[in-house]
């Protein structure tokens, strides 16, 4: 499916999402990379050694989630855009979902913007609780918004545009 | 007539990788690139690579290019940049004619030639291809990245390749509007990280489809895709009609090294290397000695095994006029492991059955 559609399915969306226990414990990385390439920045970038790779540059990455910080560094990190940071220990009905974000303009924290799920389509509006851009991140963003638990596993994009 | 250690055709990554290595081996280089600055494909891409540390992953393709030039500069005293200057001739005793600015000509007598120049898009034949307003992938990233200009409003995108991929992105970035990215092969050749993310902007991915025709009568006013079957035989009414202004072709690349054929290397069609490919030895060197290649111009790769097929082919360049490296040994090792491990996925894997059909080995007696 993925490889014709370019989405993955909800099945490969809930394995990679760590177990709510520790979603609900604060920030944590989830990690969406479905296929074998070259490519290891996560890895390397990650100063708490969670995500590993290993000898073979084309391994998927795997996480270990007791030594995830929620840091990011890793979300700025990755060429795919493919890394984003979920965090359930704020809130009983939301969820803080941090994602990668290169467009412009940027939203402002305070704004409801529309939130998309992996196809673009539009779920509901979303508060921007946070925008984050320094030199170390080079030019991704990180855009936190407020999410309902009911859409975490759907939910991983924005848009800015205005719908009349 | 002009003299130089070794020159280097081609100032992409291959290229100036293999003026670093052959510079730091003692060697005079001399970098001749057609264009009016370095860089070859770096300086349009904007998004972060792929790749391991050592081949700069995670930095952007623009910033690739400020870091390798600053490599090149400690060696300033032996490497010479020659700019906007094509070479048009490669002969079989190692002399190449240079054509500056389209107007000054003349010859250089290097002692040993690397040729380091890439590739040239593939295009593809319907009906209207010709109209104004039909791209190729290069040209909307050198009108979009390089000088600013929006190529039009809204864009068809033919090709689900990682190129075909990352346009897309690059133009939403521009906020230009892509309507639709089509390919005619059954699954996304691209990335899909690279798909995910054009997907989650809204942009639809239609595989099995191909172009039918282009409409409009000065310039592109709408284009008519249609879906293919597994043959890659169109299927009638099955048409769909786009509004758009801009097509942007991404169907692939060959090898350009048409300066390779011209001095009498032996040349192989390799589909797996994506075009015809000169035959090399382990060191780089194709079957006339001292002309040696890296980069795309010898099989359609990535950056990062460009860069590292460069630093190879300048050392072993360098060594084989009598410039060896102080730790040539040690370098050569480290080059060719880190090459063994980018190719030693899926993607890799055909990559290096391709050289396979190319690579010569030297009889010792
Ligand atoms: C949209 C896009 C995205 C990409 N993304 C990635 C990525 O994320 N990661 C990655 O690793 N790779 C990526 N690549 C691939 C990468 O850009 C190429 O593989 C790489 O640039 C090849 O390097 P090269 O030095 O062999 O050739 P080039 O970069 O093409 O350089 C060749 C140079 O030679 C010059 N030249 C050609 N003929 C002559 C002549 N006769 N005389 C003088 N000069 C000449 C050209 O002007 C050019 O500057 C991407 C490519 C594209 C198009």
């Amino acid at each position: 499916m993925l490889e014709i559609t370019g989405v993955p399915t909800e099945a490969q969306i809930r394995e990679t999402f760590p177990p709510i226990e520790a979603i609900d414990k604060g920030p944590i990385a989830v990690i969406e990379c479905f296929q074998e390439i070259p490519c290891n920045p996560c890895a390397t970038s990650c100063r708490f050694g969670a995500i590993y790779i290993g000898d073979n540059i084309n391994n998927l990455p795997t996480i270990d989630i007791g030594k995830c910080t929620g840091c990011s560094i890793c979300l700025t990190k990755c060429p795919g855009l493919a890394i984003s940071i979920i965090d359930g220990s704020k809130s009983k009905d939301y969820v803080h979902f941090s994602i990668p974000y290169e467009m412009t303009p940027l939203p402002a924290t305070g704004d409801m913007v529309r939130a998309l799920d992996r196809e673009g389509r539009y779920l509901i509006d979303v508060k921007v609780l946070g925008v984050r851009s320094n030199k170390n991140f080079d030019r991704t963003n990180i855009v936190t918004l407020e999410v309902p638990r009911d859409q975490m596993y759907r939910f991983r994009s924005i848009s800015l545009e205005v719908i009349e | 007539m002009k003299t130089t250690d070794i020159a280097i055709v081609g100032g992409g990554p291959a290229g100036l990788c293999a003026a670093i290595s052959a510079a730091s081996s003692g060697a005079r280089v001399s970098i001749i690139e057609r264009n009016n600055s370095l860089g070859g494909q770096l300086n349009k891409q904007t998004h972060m690579f792929f790749g391991s540390e050592k081949q700069y992953a995670a930095t952007r393709g623009i910033d690739i290019t400020g870091i390798l030039l600053n490599e090149i500069k400690k060696y300033e005293d032996r490497v010479e940049i020659i700019n906007s200057t094509n070479v048009v001739g490669l002969y079989e005793d190692q002399i190449i004619t240079l054509m500056e600015n389209e107007s000054k000509y003349y010859k250089m007598k290097p002692e040993a030639i690397i040729v380091a120049t890439g590739a040239y898009e593939k295009f593809l034949s319907f009906s209207n291809n010709d109209l104004p307003g039909i791209y190729g992938a290069g040209a909307v990233q050198t009108l979009m990245n390089i000088y600013g200009v929006k190529p039009g409003k809204r864009v068809l995108m033919v090709g689900a390749g990682n190129i075909g991929l990352i346009v897309s992105y690059q133009l939403m970035q521009a906020g230009v509007k892509v309507v639709a990215i089509i390919d005619a092969a059954p699954k996304i050749g691209g990335y899909l990280v690279h798909a995910s993310k054009v997907r989650r902007m809204g942009i639809p991915i239609y595989t099995s489809h191909t172009v039918k025709e282009a409409i409009g009568s000065s310039e592109l006013e709408k284009a008519v895709i249609w879906q293919v079957d597994g043959n890659f035989q169109p299927i009638p009414n099955t048409e769909t009609i786009f509004d758009v202004d801009v097509m942007c072709i991404s169907v692939g690349l060959s090898p350009l090294n048409e300066l390779l054929s011209m001095a009498g290397c032996e040349m192989k069609y390799v589909s797996f290397l994506s075009g015809f490919v000169p035959y090399r030895y382990s060191n780089y060197e194709t079957t006339i000695s001292n002309i040696f290649t890296a980069g795309d111009s010898c099989g359609i790769e990535e950056a990062s095994s460009a860069m590292v097929e460069g630093y190879l082919a300048g050392l072993h360049a360098a060594e084989k006029i009598g410039k060896r490296h102080p730790s040539f040994e040690e370098r050569v090792q480290d080059y060719t492991s880190q090459l063994n491990n980018l190719r030693s996925g899926p993607e890799g894997r055909h990559i290096l059955s391709g050289i396979n059909q190319i690579e010569r080995r030297r009889d010792y007696a």
